[in-house]
């Protein structure tokens, strides 16, 4: 089930800031426009008291809210929901186009865990992903904290899951000549900040991960740790150092590329669904 | 007395006292860290493994920077019939706390507490302890 790649489009290649979000409130699908309208007001109000946005010329922010029907997993999921930002300037004509200056979305794939036993007014949306200025997402998140009685938290993400990224998108299949793989790593305890990063063939990635995985479509944290280990011990062969005893950062291939401060890039559209899926899972880990 | 690895050296073998515990510390946020508690396991006389040995596992206070899955941890647990200790060293209160009861476990194993064998101590800990 993949989403229509035009429509998908606008997710790609773009560095997605993290965060995980409680069942919301009451939100009505028919409501979208007048949401729109009082976020659009909650911000000029905002920008009345003076928390000021950007500094410089004057700019009208309006708001767009839409329902993304194709972007959800299961039956049970809810659809995607975006948040577009864009500004027009005052001083411009009429006919100028808006500035798209920040966008947002919630999305649930494949999140029934927390979805299946949901009480009826709620809908669940864990994942939010936010690009743009974090001035404009702390605008956005209090309205919608206020609204919807939600709650959004910064959702991190751990070098046993980021390993879990790197196995399974090294293994994924990729028609054009993907980019390389890379692992980068902190070195902790050390007086000056020290990273190191590993890259490795895309290639020989996926045939490493190939000899590794048993059952086709089915991983195991076993397979994950063996996959690791043997690029560890590669490394320790070739440099003397133990990669295991440093904290895993940031994980890139030519899929996606995730780092630990919750911020993911998605690369290909073919595998959208599948990051989407680890990364609700995430997010609903964060909540329970 | 602290160690990196095991084995000790021998040179110290004649002047070392009798040691009454092992701890062995893991960090979670370093696969290193189990890695060789896994390998220095295999210098250690089976005789400590009836309640003289326990794992300590530290930084668990911060989730986020989780290298190692709990689970592994328990299973080694498991696999070496000894206790399981989680604690964050961080945490003024959790440190004071962790460092009494290896104290006390230390007691226990050095034959000091009257009608607690390190033996009796560890099953008890294993019976009630998985919850």
């Amino acid at each position: 089930e993949s989403a229509d790649p035009q429509r998908a489009a606008f997710l790609l290649r773009k560095a997605w800031t993290l965060y995980s979000v409680t069942p919301l409130y009451r939100l009505q699908r028919g409501r979208l426009r007048e949401y729109a309208r009082l976020l659009g007001a909650f911000i000029a109000a905002e920008k009345q008291k003076g928390l000021a946005v950007e500094v410089g010329v004057e700019l009208d922010i309006k708001v767009a809210l839409s329902s993304l029907a194709d972007l959800r997993g299961s039956e049970l999921d809810q659809a995607a929901l975006l948040v577009q930002l864009s500004s027009r300037s005052r001083a411009s004509s009429r006919s100028s186009e808006d500035k798209l200056v920040w966008s947002g979305w919630f999305c649930s794939m494949f999140g029934d865990d927390l979805s299946e036993n949901m009480p009826e007014d709620f809908t669940s949306l864990p994942l939010f992903l936010s690009h743009g200025p974090e001035s404009y997402m702390s605008l956005v998140g209090s309205w919608f904290q206020k609204t919807f009685d939600c709650c959004f938290r910064r959702l991190a993400i751990s070098p046993q899951n980021l390993s879990w990224m790197v196995a399974m998108w090294a293994g994924c299949k990729l028609e054009r000549a993907a980019s390389a793989v890379e692992l980068v790593f902190s070195v902790p305890r050390l007086s000056q900040p020290l990273d190191i990063s590993y890259a490795i063939h895309p290639e020989d990635a996926k045939a490493l991960w190939d000899t590794v995985q048993k059952t086709p479509g089915e991983i195991t944290q076993e397979e994950v740790d063996v996959f690791m280990d043997c690029l560890y011990a590669h490394f320790h062969r070739h440099f003397k150092i133990h990669l295991s005893a440093t904290k895993l950062v940031k994980v890139s291939t030519a899929v996606a590329s995730a780092h630990c401060d919750g911020i993911v890039k998605i690369l290909q559209s073919q595998y959208l669904p599948g990051v989407l899926m680890l990364l609700t899972e995430l997010a609903i880990s964060q909540i329970q | 007395h602290l160690a990196t690895s095991l084995p000790l050296p021998s040179e110290r073998d004649h002047r070392r006292p009798r040691i009454d515990l092992v701890v062995f510390m893991i960090d979670i946020k370093s696969k290193y860290s189990l890695k060789n508690v896994e390998t220095s396991l295999a210098h250690v006389d089976a005789s400590f493994f009836l309640g003289k040995v326990c794992f300590l596992v530290t930084g668990v206070g911060r989730v986020n920077a989780c290298s190692i899955e709990t689970n592994a941890i328990c299973k080694l647990g498991d696999a070496y019939c000894s206790t399981v200790l989680f604690c964050e060293l961080e945490l003024e209160g959790i440190r004071v706390a962790t460092a009494q009861r290896l104290l006390r476990m230390l007691q226990i194993c050095a034959g000091h507490i009257p009608g607690v064998s390190a033996l009796s101590f560890v099953s008890l800990m294993r019976n009630s302890g998985d919850a």
